[in-house]
């Protein structure tokens, strides 16, 4: 799937999948298009037709011959068409970006949600999550382009969302679960985190940024924060 | 019904003194009547008091959006805590305390037992609770966003935990007041649902069989039936909450062994149909006025029906569809997708009815007949976007921004605004015995159509441009805090004054056509149905007592060929 989007202009196109979702969008778009357009341009046209004029009097259609009523019943045969034509690339979507997991991600990660910002939990040198060397940051994800990830996606109070529009990416994090996710970003660079789901107060400032880094950045960003990753969590924290 | 024959035969074009002949006296009538029709107004006119609340609110919020950080001229500044009860008591102001009991209420309790030949619904003092409890949950709502910490502030949809527990949403009182409020709104609506089903299969005029019945009250009937199935389930649910909030209980939170999503389905179960509950009063009004200023019989009455209690069953199997990305098994999302385009179907068929009931007409464009066709085509809008939301895959990124914002206002206005202006200002003459200005109308009308477009058509553009919903602020991220986003909310604010100013134009008219308007005549838009048999306004118990009508035919005879008449009364013999 190539990456020009429709969307371009509004939203930039930066991981794996984001493209895919674009496409499905389109077909929806093209598809209910035509619709719309048909059912509109029929409407109006109705309406500019059948003005009341005098001494005319309207038409008696009980729309029960069958004559009649095809022009009601073929349509919605193709409504029907189209729907399932969009329920089967939906599928395939869906499936590639929610349930099959990529079986040899590069790295994991874990992200927790709370009121009201995000902690990251990275693997570390060692790559390995939950290990001594893991680095924690508040409101900073920070992974390399092209890698696969895989993350577990917590909370610690209320719902949040977790949500880089960017990567086209949304899942709702709920406290007591742990929901498992993937991604892969395609793009260097900066992007925003927002949280989708209102989570009290701070909902509209829970934003974060991922730092999309090539691996030499990434390597570099490991050393630097890895020996005082317990020391930066307590400052951020309280910061 | 028992009091019709107690009621002493009034003199013509006293409907306003009808009801002093028995009962309570003086303004106390009003309160404690049980009169369908003055019911029919205590909902209508609390309905609209709502619409001016939840209306005001959109206002303070939209103007924060496009001019964050200034005062908003009549409420201040507004802090992100503010923000989000605004919101989320916009939302719940509108759906419960104005579509509800205008569509549903108001128009159903005015129009049953005239649509159907009855002096009244058959049990009229559980009417008369109905709106009492409903006047209670109003009052309710209004004082919890005035307690301390303010209003509820967790979304209209209350999901646990933040809804469960002070310590989260920081409203303690305001929570527990809007919980309340809303669990006595669903009384009110459960017992009149009861006197809506009970009255269509009970009261009908002698000869009226089911098909001979006009589609809005099926229409309402069958909406109440979807909310009477559905209700049960959230109300069990807002107990639970209450009861999480209050004496400290876990059913929805998972530190206690709860489930947080328990309640997500709890409430979506209710809340899809209920969108069926709004929307068909809604259908049912535009079917009502396009046969009549079209002189055309509906286009398959029974398909119709038949698509419509079709569409209600489906109804029940779509709600997981808002929870696509809510942590339910990923797998569950292909059954909704399916069942949730499927319903595409029944609907794309109504509106197809519709437009088809046009071909061949003889159309007359006044005031109601502008509204009733600016429903479906507003509507179609409001559809064809529903299919993104309900394709799973695409929903990842649409979910819970302006996208979905834009597409269920445009559900939900032509439905809550549009339809009950069409249906407002198609019965105003029967309702108060004077005829609008129509040329005031379609002022009006103009004046709130177009703007209404200008709001909604950039919010979907910047929820395409990934802008979430329930953030007070977009100065905070810069992926949208460029001009070009910011320009579009200023349209958005810009376009929703504008509409705001037009509704002068409506209350002047409502006033001024209600004081020195034209006299109605019985029949003015020249319509079959039972209610235009009566007087406009018609007395208590509806029709004099020698005069109840009795039926011959559908209510959709216009334009019968070798008729000189081009409408034929259900209610004339030959
Ligand atoms: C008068 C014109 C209206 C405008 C300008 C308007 C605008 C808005 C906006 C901008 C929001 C979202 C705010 C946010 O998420 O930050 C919103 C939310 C909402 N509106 Fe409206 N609205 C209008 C009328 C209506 C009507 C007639 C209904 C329903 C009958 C309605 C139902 C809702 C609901 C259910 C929400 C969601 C509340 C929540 O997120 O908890 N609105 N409205
Ligand atoms: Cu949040
Ligand atoms: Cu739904």
């Amino acid at each position: 799937m190539n990456e020009t989007s429709f969307f371009d202009g509004l939203i930039g196109v930066a991981s794996s999948y984001a493209g895919e979702i674009d496409f499905l969008i389109l077909v929806v778009l093209v598809s209910v298009g035509v619709w719309f357009i048909a059912a509109e341009v029929v409407f109006f046209w109705l309406i500019l037709k059948f003005r009341a004029k005098p001494g005319e009097k309207a038409q008696y259609i009980d729309g029960k011959d069958k004559r009649h009523k095809r022009w009601v019943t073929r349509p919605h045969f193709a409504v029907l068409a189209f729907d399932i034509a969009i329920i089967v690339i939906s599928f395939q979507v869906w499936h590639h970006v929610k349930i099959d997991l990529p079986d040899n991600p590069d790295s994991e990660l874990r992200i927790i949600g709370q009121q009201w910002a995000w902690t990251f939990q990275h693997p570390g040198a060692d790559n390995v999550l939950d290990t001594d060397d893991d680095i924690f940051t508040v409101d900073d994800l920070h992974v390399e382009v092209g890698k696969t990830y895989l993350f577990r996606l917590e909370a610690t109070d209320v719902l949040h969302s977790f949500s880089v529009p960017v990567w086209r990416i949304k899942q709702d994090a709920i406290p007591g679960r742990s929901i498992t996710g993937w991604f892969q970003p395609t793009e260097a660079g900066a992007f925003e985190v927002q949280c989708a789901e209102i989570c009290g107060f701070g909902h509209g400032v829970m934003r974060a940024e991922v730092h999309v880094e090539t691996t030499g950045e990434h390597t570099a960003w490991m050393v630097t924060n890895a020996p005082a990753a317990v020391a930066n969590l307590e400052v951020l924290n309280n910061g | 019904m028992a009091e019709l024959a107690t009621v002493p035969v009034p003199p013509p074009h006293a409907g306003e003194e009808d009801h002093a002949h028995h009962g309570p006296q003086g303004w106390l009538k009003y309160l404690w009547s049980t009169d369908h029709k003055v019911i029919a107004m205590q909902y209508m006119f609390t309905g609209m008091f709502m619409a001016i609340v939840g209306g005001f609110m959109a206002y303070v919020f939209r103007m924060q959006l496009a001019f964050p950080g200034f005062e908003v001229p009549g409420f201040g500044m507004v802090s992100p805590g503010e923000y989000n009860a605004l919101v989320t008591n916009h939302g719940t102001i509108m759906i419960f305390w104005v579509a509800m009991p205008v569509l549903l209420a108001a128009f159903g309790n005015y129009l049953i037992p005239l649509m159907i030949g009855a002096d009244d619904m058959v049990f009229p003092k559980i009417n008369r609770l109905s709106f009492q409890v409903f006047f209670v949950s109003t009052v309710v709502i209004l004082a919890s966003l005035f307690v301390e910490g303010g209003g509820f502030a967790g979304a209209w949809t209350a999901y646990p935990p933040l809804s469960a527990s002070a310590e989260y949403n920081l409203t303690d009182l305001g929570s527990t007041l809007w919980l309340v409020g809303v669990g006595l709104e669903f009384v009110a609506f459960l017992l009149g649902g009861i006197n809506f089903i009970t009255t269509l299969m009970n009261s009908r005029a002698p000869g009226m069989r089911a098909f001979d019945v006009p589609v809005v009250v099926w229409m309402i009937v069958i909406a109440s039936i979807l909310f009477m199935l559905s209700v049960g389930p959230l109300l069990a649910g807002a107990i639970m909450l209450l009861f999480d909030q209050t004496i400290g209980t876990g059913f929805f939170d998972p530190a206690a062994g709860g489930d947080p999503i328990l309640w997500q389905h709890l409430f979506w179960f209710f809340g899809h149909p209920e969108v069926y509950v709004v929307l068909l009063p809604a259908m049912g009004f535009v079917a009502e006025i396009m046969t009549t200023f079209a002189r055309k019989k509906l286009f398959a009455y029974k398909t119709v029906i038949f698509t419509v209690v079709a569409t209600g069953v489906l109804s029940f199997f779509v709600w997981a569809h808002h929870q696509f990305i809510a942590g339910i098994d990923p797998r569950m999302a292909n059954i909704f997708t399916i069942t949730t385009l499927l319903i595409s179907v029944p609907i794309a068929e109504l509106c197809f009815v519709y437009i088809a009931t046009l071909y061949g007409g003889s159309i007359t464009l006044n005031t109601p007949m502008l509204w009733a066709l600016a429903f479906i085509a507003e509507f179609l809008i409001g559809g064809v976007t529903g299919i993104f939301l309900g394709a799973a895959g695409a929903t990842i990124y649409f979910h819970d921004t302006y996208f979905v914002l834009a597409h269920f206002h445009y559900t939900f206005f032509p439905i809550a605004i549009i339809g009950t202006f069409a249906a407002f200002t198609y019965w105003f003459p029967k309702m108060f015995g004077r005829m609008m200005d129509d040329r005031l109308g379609k002022i009006h009308f103009w004046g709130t159509i177009i703007p209404f477009n200008f709001i909604f058509i950039p919010l979907f553009v910047l929820g395409m441009g990934g802008q979430h919903r329930r953030i007070y602020n977009y100065e905070h991220f810069t992926e949208l805090a460029g001009p070009g986003f910011q320009n579009m909310r200023v349209l958005a604010t810009v376009a929703l004054l504008v509409m705001l100013l037009f509704q002068l134009v409506f209350f002047y008219n409502c006033f001024k056509s209600w004081r020195s308007g034209k006299r109605a005549s019985s029949n003015p838009w020249r319509a079959n149905s039972l209610e235009w048999t009566t007087e406009s306004p018609p007395p208590h118990g509806n029709w004099r007592p020698d005069k109840m009508p009795v039926v011959y035919r559908g209510p959709y005879e216009y334009s019968v060929p070798d008729r000189d008449d081009d409408h034929w009364p259900q209610n004339a013999p030959n």
